[in-house]
């Protein structure tokens, strides 16, 4: 079973968690939970709080698979954004807010999925490339949102900036990554792993 | 009322207050234009994630969360009553991809046509299955026809993915359909045995012969 489900897409699998199939949410784990943890960690920086946004996001795949659409978004999307929004919400109540620079990310390391972890450091390279071309400050918007969990206001306090100009970068630099990293033809197989 | 537009890209990267979340989710309901836009900048945020280049979890992270979600089976009530795991998974697919489709710009009576030949397709305990080359994905061929269900993403702006049958023994591809995103999708004509099926990246409106390199292929027994 194991190995025909690994041959389902994202969106396939997930319709098979929404039937509360266990082998579907493992293999959902075994396709994110490198990425996911690495995110929650960058967000949280303590493993203790990482591995409980895990436990939280995971089982909200669990309960919640039959409310994902797949007309509105990739599953890949739907999943890292609720392992993202159980971090951010720990990073919050912790009040453990950080916004170090990207490159101190740790390198991922080498494990038993292999083709996974190709496939992360080579989107780990698309993304910091497009990331790297970013104006400076759209950058460091993004970075200290996404990575450090603060909200708008409170990046507009530490940055010393007015409200508005902080939404513009965000989204400006949003944007403009979007663009970046639009799949090239020779880039289909991104969507495909 | 322009304000809650700009909060899309904050909204996306969980910048937002709880109460600026609230109101911005309560517009999101009636905007379309915010939700088309939440959806691109949505999943470029998560590409974020990406950057880090992910971490292996503990190991003994996985067995807990699916011994925790085993727990709370009793609360997830399962559809119909137990059958092989191939046939759950396409009946699973089909359900899946069906409100997919849903999404898809076709005319009512075009629409219905191809979900009934779709659920006819991949529901069909019989139907031969082959794995696609190039993503994750199956060729479906039943007696009433043939679906590619694929893990490609959206095609890009302008563009549209095309599917190809290969004669057996080469020759000319035959067009057969094109779709706008990964999902499952019904074959304009039935593959013979024999008979490879590509697909490849076209200009909107589809090509009448492959111009780029297949991204997916498939051939049958």
């Amino acid at each position: 079973m194991a190995r025909e489900l690994e041959h389902l897409s994202d969106e396939a699998l997930l319709a098979l968690v929404a039937r509360a199939e266990e082998p579907a949410l493992a293999e959902v784990y075994d396709r994110f939970g490198a990425v996911a943890y690495g995110l929650a960690l960058r967000v949280l920086r303590d493993e203790g709080l990482a591995q409980d946004a895990m436990q939280d996001a995971f089982l909200a795949v669990w309960r919640t698979a039959h409310t994902f659409a797949p007309e509105r978004g990739a599953a890949r999307t739907w999943i890292l954004t609720l392992v993202h929004r159980r971090a951010v919400d720990l990073v919050r109540r912790e009040e453990r807010r950080r916004g170090d620079p990207l490159d101190s990310a740790p390198e991922p390391e080498s494990g038993e999925r292999t083709d996974e972890l190709t496939w992360l450091r080579f989107e780990r390279e698309r993304v910091q490339a497009a990331l790297r071309q970013l104006p400076d400050k759209q950058r460091e918007a993004l970075e200290l949102a996404y990575y450090g969990g603060f909200t708008q206001s409170q990046l507009a306090e530490r940055l010393g900036e007015p409200l508005g100009t902080i939404k513009t970068r965000m989204h400006s630099g949003l944007a403009r990554l979007r663009d970046l990293l639009q799949p090239e033809e020779t880039e289909w197989t991104s969507s495909t792993t | 009322m322009d304000e809650l537009h700009d909060l899309t890209a904050a909204y996306a990267l969980d910048a937002l207050d709880a109460d600026e979340q609230r109101a911005y989710e309560a517009h999101l309901a009636t905007c379309e234009r915010c939700q088309v836009e939440l959806a691109q900048l949505s999943d470029t945020a998560s590409a974020l994630a990406y950057a880090t280049g992910g971490t292996p979890p503990p190991p003994e992270l996985r067995g807990q969360i699916l011994a925790r979600a085993r727990e709370e089976r009793t609360n997830v009530v399962p559809l119909g009553p137990r059958r092989r795991p191939t046939f759950q998974a396409l009946t699973a697919v089909a359900a899946c991809l069906l409100v997919g489709l849903g999404a898809w710009n076709l005319s009512l009576r075009h629409e219905l046509d191809r979900k009934s030949a779709l659920a006819r397709i991949l529901g069909d305990p019989a139907a031969q299955r082959v794995d696609l080359q190039g993503t994750r994905g199956q060729l479906v061929v039943s007696p009433s026809g043939a679906a590619l269900v694929t893990g490609l993403g959206v095609a890009p702006d302008g563009k549209t993915f095309e599917a190809w049958l290969i004669p057996a023994g080469g020759g000319k591809p035959v067009p057969a359909g094109t779709f706008s995103r990964g999902g499952a999708f019904v074959l304009d004509g039935k593959p013979a045995p024999g008979t490879a099926v590509a697909v490849t990246v076209e200009k909107a409106g589809g090509a009448d012969q492959p111009t780029t390199n297949p991204i997916v292929s498939a051939k049958l027994a």
